[in-house]
């Protein structure tokens, strides 16, 4: 294997992990801080890309060229999902907090067939595609391979997402209270801390990095009925091996099933994704609480 | 003591009757309404084995889609390969590939509780889920395989005619068989002291270790049993549906297990039972009835969750018994 396909082959396992991170960072935090799996975060992901998607095409219209402001669009996916998740949590989780956590799970799953149904509805069964933001940014040529130059866009805003994410929790005053919340919900309320205010803004935080994930994305995948199905369990892959309610452990997570999805699909296409989920399996048996997580 | 004579008293008086109204369905209704029956006690017999973990162990497996698959692959594969066609090879097949599989996923599983218990169970039920999938020369991918009708106690039934005539008569009366058979098994598990110690380490996990039940040891035998009935529902699912494919080991499916046994109440022994059936009616109104199924059932889901923890049978059965604390 020459340098350039080496090159192409770690862009690629980053580009997976870039996606990767957005979704399950943001599963990861609305674990650490409010100790909730939930089962619909792969739905908003989705959610991103469909809203995306529809406000891309209306830009696009009829043209076939796409313009460069078109690009500022693609944030939008993340915003709805957002505010998405800003109107579920108090609605729909809040009531649940003392119940046993059986019932936290089922609501999820709950609602991620009413939102699997609610994307079919608005957007109907066809998958809808932006890419010509993907083919207006060229390619790069390394040696004899070519790649898609949008995939470094994706690259860099999932390296930015981890940059701002840790620097909102590590040094921010928001980040403080998010963090004593989750480190111990009722010492942080006996001391004046707001902790449905700190729930809302986690969920909502989350949800915007899996919409994020599902906008930037859009362009090259399309968006797809059952794509948030798919990525939920690879989101649970990466934050079982990260460690759940860990953001280090889900960057490191998200950047070892990236490189092994690559690897995997090179090299043993037939196990990649039982190769996957044996990885989550193993790494919970050796360390339940992940490489980097709390027990 | 008395109570203990009084609960399968109390149950024989209604179940008797129960069970006679579904000796006599199929002579009254349509076949279509025998054999989507069949379908739920099917499910119920699968929700049996998943409340022994959730309802008496107190373990959530968001995976046992594993087991019914594996119950059910393990019948396509004694036709594809060992070309039998037996319905009791099937169920011994089912019981043997799901039980071994149980086995061995049960002895990872089991040292976790709670998420962590859910999410392996999850994770490993996937890995068969992708191999099904991916192994296409071996399971036939997405098309999944073809399996015929088979024949019933040793050959004494033949198929001979209509298939929509044999599921509604000869195999409804064998799948309604083993549904009793396993009703009768599982309510003597959970009545013998085997099924009260696993009581005891869902109510108390150090207690019941400090009096000297062996947790892990208990936990491991509930999960195969619980894997065993699953499998056995997914041998006896095959010949109904003529096919199977990998959608029965996605997690999804698992998810579906968890809705009806908790839709019928997981606090009570024949909750999942009537859950099973129940979900089954619903499920195939709601896709007959609108392609947003999922919706409805996403909604119900929700529903219940928020307004009727209790599920079902609970609700009734407090209900029932409420008056008779006011006296």
């Amino acid at each position: 294997m020459d340098l350039a396909t080496l090159i192409v082959h770690v862009l690629n396992a980053l580009l997976y992990a870039s996606v990767m991170f957005l979704i399950a960072g943001g599963l990861s935090l609305i674990y650490g801080v409010m100790r909730i799996v939930n089962l619909a975060h792969g739905n908003l992901y989705a959610f991103g890309a469909y809203v995306s998607a529809w406000a891309v095409g209306r830009a696009l219209g009829t043209a076939t060229e796409a313009s460069l402001w078109m690009y500022a669009l693609l944030p939008v996916g993340a915003l709805a999902a957002a505010l998405l998740g800003a109107v579920l949590e108090p609605t729909l989780l809040r009531p649940l907090y003392r119940r046993a956590e059986e019932y936290q799970l089922l609501i999820t799953f709950g609602l991620l067939l009413i939102l699997e149904d609610v994307m079919r509805l608005v957007w109907g069964p066809y998958p809808l595609q932006a890419s010509a933001l993907y083919e207006a940014l060229g390619s790069l040529t390394l040696g004899d391979s070519i790649y898609p130059t949008y995939n470094l866009v994706v690259v860099v805003v999932g390296g930015i997402a981890a940059a701002g994410l840790w620097a909102f929790v590590y040094r921010t005053g928001f980040g403080v209270v998010l963090r004593a919340t989750s480190q111990n919900m009722r010492m942080a309320s006996a001391l004046g801390v707001n902790v449905n205010r700190v729930y809302v803004q986690a969920f909502t935080l989350g949800c915007f990095m899996a919409g994020l994930g599902g906008a930037v994305i859009m362009p090259q995948q399309g968006a797809v009925l059952g794509m948030g199905v798919d990525a939920l369990i690879l989101a649970f892959v990466v934050v079982v091996i990260g460690g759940l309610g860990s953001l280090e452990g889900a960057l490191i997570g998200a950047l070892m099933v990236g490189v092994v999805r690559e690897a995997g699909i090179t090299f043993f296409p037939e196990i990649e994704l039982a190769v996957l989920y044996l990885m989550a399996a193993i790494v919970l048996f050796i360390r339940p609480a992940g490489l980097l997580g709390r027990a | 003591m008395s109570a203990a004579v009084a609960a399968p008293r109390r149950v024989l008086a209604w179940s008797v009757p129960v069970l006679a109204a579904l000796i006599v369905l199929p002579f009254v209704v349509p076949p279509w309404q025998t054999v989507l029956l069949s379908y739920g006690l099917v499910f119920a017999i699968a929700a049996l084995g998943f409340n022994l973990l959730l309802g008496y162990t107190g373990l959530l497996s968001f995976g046992h889609s594993a087991y019914f698959g594996v119950g059910a692959y393990a019948v396509a594969f004694i036709v594809k390969y060992a070309k039998l066609e037996s319905m009791e090879a099937f169920l011994l097949g089912g019981i043997v590939a799901s039980g071994l599989v149980a086995a061995l996923f049960g002895l990872l599983c089991v040292r976790y509780t709670k998420i962590f218990f859910g999410i392996l169970t999850m994770a490993l039920s996937q890995v068969l889920w992708s191999l099904a999938f991916k192994f296409f020369w071996v399971t036939g991918g997405s098309d999944g395989l073809r399996v015929p009708t088979p024949t019933l106690l040793g050959g004494l039934v033949r198929v001979g005619g209509d298939k929509q005539d044999f599921l509604s008569r000869r195999y409804y009366f064998y799948v309604l068989a083993v549904f009793v058979l396993a009703v009768a098994v599982m309510w003597v598990i959970v009545h013998s002291p085997f099924g009260k110690a696993l009581q005891a380490i869902r109510d108390n996990e150090t207690r019941a270790e400090f009096v000297g039940v062996q947790v892990w040891h208990y936990r491991w035998v509930a999960f195969v049993i619980s894997g065993v009935f699953t499998g056995l529902a997914g041998a006896l699912w095959v010949p109904l549906n003529g096919l199977t494919t990998p959608d029965i080991l996605h997690w999804t499916f698992s998810g579906k297990m968890v809705f009806f046994t908790v839709l019928g109440g997981f606090q009570t022994f024949f909750g999942p039972v009537i859950g099973a059936i129940i979900f089954n009616y619903l499920e195939n109104w709601a896709v007959g009835y609108t392609v947003y199924w999922q919706m409805v059932l996403g909604v119900v889901l929700v529903v219940l969750v928020l307004a009727l923890p209790a599920g079902v049978v609970g609700t009734l059965r407090r209900l029932a018994l409420r008056p008779a604390k006011a006296t």
